[in-house]
């Protein structure tokens, strides 16, 4: 009874390989990639144990926030596959009972829940601390009450709306000036139509205007 | 008095028309001295001809011709045809314009009216043409508006519903594509599905439109203060981006892609390369649309234009040299940061599937990696589909508001060279549409189609509403298809056809002889033996080949074009899926061709029509008449202040 009880114990860890093997971690688990020098450059901090303890750690807060009663603990959070990339896969197993892993609907939720906190502790983005399979919640587009583009051609439009209306004002005074113009220079012609028939009318007219005589004269004297 | 005396018993010699003669002499002198507008001097002028023969054309299909054929060697066929082929023509319609005083129909018609024809077909292609150049302009006014956001709306696509991740059609192809083809045009698989008009692209054309009229409202004198800053202010901006684009990484590389020559000079042999170079030049002067003869119909008479149309012309082929160089600058350094992306992204593909560690592999080491894990994991190299990363060229509307907007956003401080970039499309597209809009209104102004009771200004303002209304097409969702429908059909075969008739109706019709006198009136000298070989032989042989090879060409061609459908089954979605014409779209195609020049042998058939029914109707050979009044109005000129004193003295005699 004891050997089995031994057996049992020096199997229970052997029990616990099969987790990082490709069915499992298929059906429970998720890859990260972790690109800390294309998002860091000269800052970038290198990746060893103690920053993978902080990723258990926060991935065990994700569960804490997300299920809200369950103790999880640094210890129900397993790693395996590590590579030099630093991509490594991830499983969670239940704090009541360590051989029940955490379906991954519920892990995928609760990291979306907490991604923000996740990535702020390691001075990632989205983009950079990649959980391959759940997708980043993008930030909404910039949106705008009245879009900018309608101010835009708003404010050009009224402006050559102004100059049409101005332009066509301007010319349709003109117009009406120049016929007033034209009008009165064929009353005075008229006029004088009147004074050529009359001659006593033509020299008050040479009086009231003496400037006008001349040209006359000077032709006169010429022919 | 002896000399006016002179002049009655030399006119009696000749035949009773000459009454006819005189009372025109009266008339057309009044209408000079009162009515027809004049530019207000000489650089109005000369700004307006440049600007009208620089467009759009020269900085987006210049560029693009010169790189297919390999930079130096298209500039030889180019420079042949603009010597033998574009100058004569320019110096033959500004000269026959500013001699005969009349916008594209009434010279015509003044030298023969059988060949009223022509300017006819002149009118209605730059109505046609007018009326789709406009909706570029639209288009580029959308552009300019949406400009004066941050960051540019075209550098990122827009999320779907459920914020998951972006529209899966923008990310397929890019995000400028998208915003070109989904966000303007909104544009349908094909061109048999119309869609709907789209109103940010009407508000778009009707202001187009308005600024339109707003420069034409009073005709030249509007126009005249409007080409200041519309012809020079591309030059400035070209000035500035030519700076800016210098400093750029990769200019230098895109430069040396435009300027060395491809396969050396095999590609003279090419005759593709002729027949584009001879169409470029041509397309590219404006030639045959009649707004260049109406420009010069406001010269004052003794005006060189022979020096004018050399500077013309000689200036719009600098222009597009010019504008080659920072296009392809700052294509280089679209293509370099292009280039620097698909590697990075390959790159990261490779580190991702073979869990290298980071910075591992480089844009440096990336050859040799990529050659180590294709020998020892053939498969799984294949399955990551790496991009081929490589320089592409484009031209037309690709150019600007892909290419370019792409390139832009990559450049700090977008908003002003995005900008400024707009701006300066406008002002070249805004100095083309006057001479096409005059093209239009002198003539029907001229032959007194107008009723003189409607002003000037309101019939300009008819014009745009139509064009307007008409134009409405192409904002509708397969608006982009017919414009290329417009701009392949009614924009080539017509103007080529045109041409040779004008360029024939001088010299067979008019005569040399009576040709070269009135240059020699107008210039002071008589045209040089170069002018007469090119007028009488080489430009119409070269326009006649030109013209056969162009048919022969699109004849072999299946009409054919490229769509842009989402649902392109086939992983090269964002590349164009090329479909044929329909049927009645094709003929429609054809009618655009056909419709322009149908005038020229209608007009002349209906007048020969007349003058065989009406045979007793003496039928005036107006081109005598025309040198009958020419000379009399010189002599009528020299006396003309003789006349006035004689007059002042009758009427003294009266009072």
């Amino acid at each position: 009874m004891w050997v089995w009880i031994v057996c049992l114990l020096t199997a229970a860890p052997a029990l616990a390989e099969p987790l990082c093997s490709k069915e499992v971690c298929d059906n429970y688990g998720y890859k990260v990639r972790i690109s800390i020098k294309t998002a860091l450059g000269d800052k970038a901090y290198e990746w060893n144990e103690s920053e993978m303890f902080l990723f258990r750690a926060t991935v065990a807060f994700a569960m804490r926030r997300y299920t809200s009663d369950e103790t999880y603990n640094v210890s129900d959070i397993v790693v395996c596959n590590k590579t030099a990339r630093v991509s490594f896969w991830f499983l969670v197993t239940s704090p009541a009972n360590t051989a029940q892993l955490v379906p991954r609907g519920q892990v995928e939720a609760a990291v979306r829940l907490s991604r923000n906190r996740i990535n702020s502790a390691f001075l990632l983005t989205d983009q950079t601390l990649q959980f391959v399979g759940i997708l980043p919640t993008l930030a909404p587009p910039i949106s705008y009450d009245t879009p900018p583009w309608l101010i835009v051609f708003g404010v050009v439009m009224g402006v050559v709306c102004a100059g049409i209306i101005t332009l066509l004002l301007s010319t349709l005074l003109k117009r009406t000036r120049s016929k007033k113009n034209l009008l009165e220079t064929e009353e005075e012609e008229d006029r004088r139509g009147s004074i050529t028939a009359n001659g006593r009318l033509c020299e008050s007219l040479r009086e009231k205007d003496p400037g006008r005589g001349h040209p006359d004269d000077v032709h006169l004297s010429k022919l | 008095m002896a000399g006016w005396l002179s002049i009655k018993l030399a006119a009696n010699t000749l035949s009773p028309t000459l009454d006819m003669a005189q009372r025109r002499i009266q008339e057309d002198e009044r209408y000079e001295t009162e009515d027809r507008p004049k530019w207000d001097n000489k650089v109005q002028y000369l700004l307006t001809c440049v600007g009208f023969a620089v467009g759009l054309g020269n900085v987006w299909r210049f560029p693009y011709l010169c790189q297919i054929y390999g930079g130096g060697a298209f500039l030889i066929p180019y420079l042949i045809a603009l010597v033998f082929e574009g100058l004569p023509l320019l110096y033959l319609e500004l000269a026959i314009g500013q001699s005969l005083r009349q916008g594209s129909i009434g010279v015509w018609n003044s030298i023969s009216p059988y060949l009223g024809g022509v300017g006819v077909a002149s009118m209605a292609v730059s109505f046609l043409v007018g009326l789709f150049y406009n909706t570029i302009l639209a288009w580029v006014l959308w552009y300019f508006f949406n400009s004066f956001q941050d960051p540019l709306p075209w550098s990122q696509c827009p999320l779907n519903e459920n914020l998951t991740d972006y529209v899966e059609e923008c990310v397929r192809g890019t995000a400028a594509n998208y915003y070109w083809y989904r966000v303007t045009l909104n544009i349908t698989p094909d061109i048999s599905s119309s869609g709907s008009l789209q109103w940010w692209l009407v508000l778009s054309l009707a202001l187009a439109w308005s600024i339109v009229y707003i420069c034409f409202i009073r005709g030249i004198e509007t126009v005249g203060k409007a080409v200041y800053v519309t012809a020079t202010f591309p030059y400035l901006v070209l000035t500035i981006f030519l700076v800016r684009a210098l400093t750029l990484p990769g200019a230098i590389d895109g430069l040396e892609y435009l300027f060395t020559p491809d396969v050396s000079w095999g590609v003279l042999l090419n005759p593709q390369v002729w027949l584009d170079a001879a169409t470029q030049i041509f397309f590219s002067l404006s030639l045959a649309f009649g707004g260049l003869i109406a420009f010069a119909s406001y010269n004052p008479r003794k005006n060189n234009c022979e020096r004018d149309a050399l500077l013309v012309g000689c200036i719009n082929s600098a222009t597009s040299l010019y504008a080659s160089i920072p296009i392809f600058a700052i294509l280089g350094f679209k293509a370099t940061t292009n280039f620097n992306n698909c590697i990075t992204s390959n790159v990261l593909k490779l580190t991702n599937e073979f869990d290298i560690a980071e910075k591992n592999i480089t844009a440096d080491n990336y050859d040799m990696w990529l050659k180590t894990l294709n020998t020892s994991h053939p498969d799984r190299i294949n399955s990551l589909e790496l991009r081929e990363c490589n320089l592409k060229s484009v031209s037309g509307t690709g150019l600007a508001f892909i290419v370019f907007t792409e390139a832009v956003i990559e450049m700090p401080a977008s908003q002003v060279w995005a900008v400024l970039f707009f701006i300066m499309l406008f002002s070249l597209g805004l100095s083309s549409m006057f001479g096409n809009l005059e093209g239009v209104l002198t003539p029907l102004f001229d032959l007194h189609m107008v009723p003189s009771w409607v002003p000037k200004e309101l019939f300009t303002g008819i014009i745009c509403m139509v064009s307007f209304l008409v134009a409405l097409i192409f904002t509708m969702g397969s608006g982009n298809y017919w414009l290329e429908i417009f701009n392949s059909y009614v924009g080539s075969v017509p103007l080529l056809i045109i041409a040779f008739f004008e360029i024939t109706s001088v010299v067979v019709f008019y005569g040399m002889k009576r040709f070269s006198e009135d240059i020699e009136f107008m210039t002071g000298h008589r045209p040089g033996l170069f002018w007469h070989l090119c007028w009488m032989g080489v430009s119409p042989l070269m326009l006649l080949v030109v013209l056969v090879a162009y048919v022969v060409v699109q004849v072999q061609v299946q009409p054919q074009y490229p769509t842009w459908n989402p649902s392109y089954v086939s992983t090269l979605f964002p590349e164009a899926e090329v479909k044929p014409y329909p049927d009645w779209v094709f003929a429609i195609c054809v009618m655009l061709s056909a419709v322009p020049v149908v005038p020229i042998p209608l007009v002349a058939l209906y007048h020969l029509i007349r003058r065989l029914t009406h045979p007793d109707e003496s039928v005036q050979h107006p081109a005598n008449l025309c040198s009958v009044v020419s000379e009399i109005r010189m002599r009528v000129t020299a006396q003309r202040s003789q006349q006035v004193i004689i007059d002042m003295t009758d009427r003294s005699i009266v009072i």
